[in-house]
């Protein structure tokens, strides 16, 4: 009897460390995360990508992806050293998408990433502070939605000169204003709470509770977004390159092959469906996990 | 750095004089707080009555010089802390003075915490924040851990989130968060009025508690004269910005004279020794604090109201600290 008392003790003792043993806050967020399927397929099928995108010049050489051979033209996919068939100059579809990885996941992630950065840093100091600085923001920002996306974008790039990093910098131009009305208005939902005026309270510092407290918890409809906008960018990115304007032919880029093949698409289907399927691949990878990612940063949503 | 120390006595807590506050917005200036003084000492528990929208929360919003920025101004008033004008204070010092010298209990606990952080680091954070003796991590955690004992709340549940909690122990992890840095004035904004009677009790007596064991002041801003009769010293009863009655306990509680903005409050609670098939209400609302009455702000509502108080401000009464701002005592005592 004794004993066993002694050792229930000692049972709790060890429960009440375990528990007790703080976990880092990104610990928890990913032991969330892990639970979640759907999430968990779709960062594998990123991660898949990513690697594709890494290990591009292993798979297959650059030069197969840019090499026209017209004795090649249109053979169908499966054919022996063709997995994907080949395009309308003879070039295997297969490596144009392997290596246009490269230029599409730079164009939409980056174009998504930098805009969430600046949009969300003008885009919270907006909704936070209001008054002054909001109108000033909100109304520049409004200015710039005027300008039509595509007009924007051709204009900058046009002054800029055509060039990748040219058309990153336009796209994040044009899509910056886009990015503060949604972090605005997520952190305006935010900002007016309890906690927050609690946080005042306690002396915590603004920029503690904009890092802390509010964008925490403003981020879920953000990540949504920006999951979403990323198949988006890649598109617009084809749109520029077919205008002339962005990636140069023969750089293998996927929204460019699709513009490439759409005079074809009729007969020869699989020129637009390989590199449409990895637009829509990528786009549906990061929307899974950003949905499992904004689930997992909600503490209400687990278990 | 403010001096955390108790200079005996000599000096008040807190002394707020002839404080106003006002509202600046489209329509015109909501005058929500309207020359209101008065002083805590050390250890003083008081309590601040009124109806929604006296101005009670405004009041204390003013002490932590969290009235919002655009609109909220102090136009005219003074406010001690040990001493120290708040009002002179930059901003910056005023965040510290924030958490570690006055802290604030809010009404609802179950919008008062974050909730995506666990209980453990908010109430870290207000401890990292005034970490001025640069304790290691590990010094802090343990803070947390005892304030959590404190509350009554086990340490091993720190790692948790808010919607775990009950409603009451969320209330208690507020005051946990309060109580962080051991200041001198607490200000708790109708702390129990979220919660269900039993908790309620179980809070005033935590509160009761560790006022005893700490030493700390408080404000207790309340509609519940049953709160307030339980937990305060002294109390002050507001009426549209105004403190119409000051008083001991005492004073408000057993004394023989009364507001009749007092009277009515008291009237109004349903007695158990007697059949009441009504409540009697104080007739009519509030004014509207953008276009207040002339002369005693609370004429228009008083079952007493002579011509004198339409105009002119009412002529404040005061026996040993007792102060009553109604012309009616005035007269009674002229006659």
């Amino acid at each position: 009897m004794g004993t066993a008392t002694m050792a229930d003790i000692d049972l709790k003792k060890i429960d009440l460390k375990k528990k007790l043993k703080k976990k880092g806050h990104s610990q928890e967020i990913w032991r969330r995360f892990k639970k979640n399927r759907t999430a968990m397929v779709g960062m594998f099928i990123f991660v898949f990508i990513l690697l594709v995108m890494i290990f591009a010049d292993a798979i297959v050489s650059y030069d197969t992806a840019v090499t026209q051979k017209i004795s090649n033209r249109f053979i169908p996919p499966g054919s022996a050293g063709h997995l994907f068939g080949t395009d309308n100059f003879g070039r295997d579809i297969l490596a144009r998408i392997v290596h246009g990885s490269r230029n599409s996941l730079l164009m939409g992630i980056g174009a998504v990433v930098i805009g969430i950065v600046i949009g969300g840093l003008l885009g919270s100091i907006a909704g936070f502070y209001g008054g002054g600085i909001d109108s000033f923001i909100v109304r520049t920002m409004d200015t710039v939605m005027c300008i039509p996306l595509m007009l924007l974008v051709l204009s900058i790039v046009a002054a800029l000169g055509a060039s990748l990093v040219n058309v990153l910098i336009a796209m994040m131009i044009a899509n910056v204003p886009h990015y503060i009305r949604i972090v605005r208005a997520a952190v305006l939902s935010v900002a007016g709470q309890d906690y927050i005026e609690a946080a005042r309270a306690c002396g915590t510092p603004n920029f503690l509770i904009i890092l802390k407290h509010v964008i925490p918890n403003a981020i879920g409809p953000i990540i949504v977004q920006a999951t979403m906008a990323v198949g988006t960018m890649i598109i617009h990115a084809a749109g520029i390159s077919f205008l002339g304007m962005g990636i140069q032919p023969p750089t293998p880029e996927w929204g460019a092959m699709l513009n490439e093949a759409k005079n074809y698409m009729v007969d020869y289907p699989y020129t637009v469906i390989f590199p449409g399927l990895s637009i829509g691949l990528t786009a549906l990878s990061l929307n899974l996990m950003g949905d499992g990612l904004r689930d997992a940063l909600d503490p209400k949503l687990r278990d | 750095m403010l001096k955390k120390t108790l200079d005996k006595n000599t000096v008040p807590v807190l002394d707020v004089r002839n404080l106003e506050a006002v509202y600046q917005m489209d329509e015109g200036v909501v005058r929500a707080v309207n020359d209101v003084s008065f002083t805590i000492a050390e250890g003083e528990t008081m309590g601040l009555v009124g109806e929604t929208g006296a101005g009670k929360t405004t009041t204390a919003f003013s002490i932590l010089r969290l009235l919002p920025e655009r609109t909220g101004r102090i136009p005219r008033g003074e406010i001690f802390y040990k001493g120290e004008n708040l009002l002179k204070k930059t901003p910056d010092e005023m965040r510290i003075i924030r958490g570690s010298c006055i802290s604030m209990i809010f009404q609802d606990p179950m919008t008062a915490l974050n909730p995506i952080l666990t209980v453990g680091d908010q109430i870290l954070e207000s401890l990292e924040i005034h970490n001025i003796e640069n304790k290691t991590k590990k010094e802090l955690e343990s803070r947390v851990d005892e304030l959590m004992t404190l509350v009554g709340i086990s340490p091993a549940r720190k790692n948790e989130y808010p919607h775990q909690f009950s409603g009451g122990m969320k209330q208690r992890i507020v005051i946990a968060i309060a109580l962080a840095c051991e200041p001198l004035l607490l200000i708790a904004d109708e702390p129990t009025t979220a919660l269900d009677v039993t908790i309620q009790a179980q809070v005033l007596v935590l509160m009761e508690e560790l006022k005893g064991r700490l030493g700390t002041s408080m404000i207790m801003i309340s509609h519940d004269l049953g709160v307030v009769a339980k937990t305060c010293d002294s109390v002050a009863i507001m009426y549209a910005g105004e403190i119409v009655e000051y008083g001991t306990a005492k004073d408000i509680f057993e004394g023989k004279v009364h507001h009749p903005y007092t009277l009515g409050l008291f009237q109004a609670i349903p007695r158990l020794d007697e059949d009441t098939l009504r409540l009697r209400p104080i007739n009519g609302l509030m004014p509207d604090p953008s276009d207040l009455p002339s002369g005693c702000k609370f004429h228009p509502r008083c079952v007493d109201c002579m011509d004198e108080c339409r105009d002119g401000k009412p002529y404040p009464y005061n026996q040993n600290g007792h102060r009553i701002l109604c012309n009616l005592l005035q007269r009674e005592k002229r006659v």
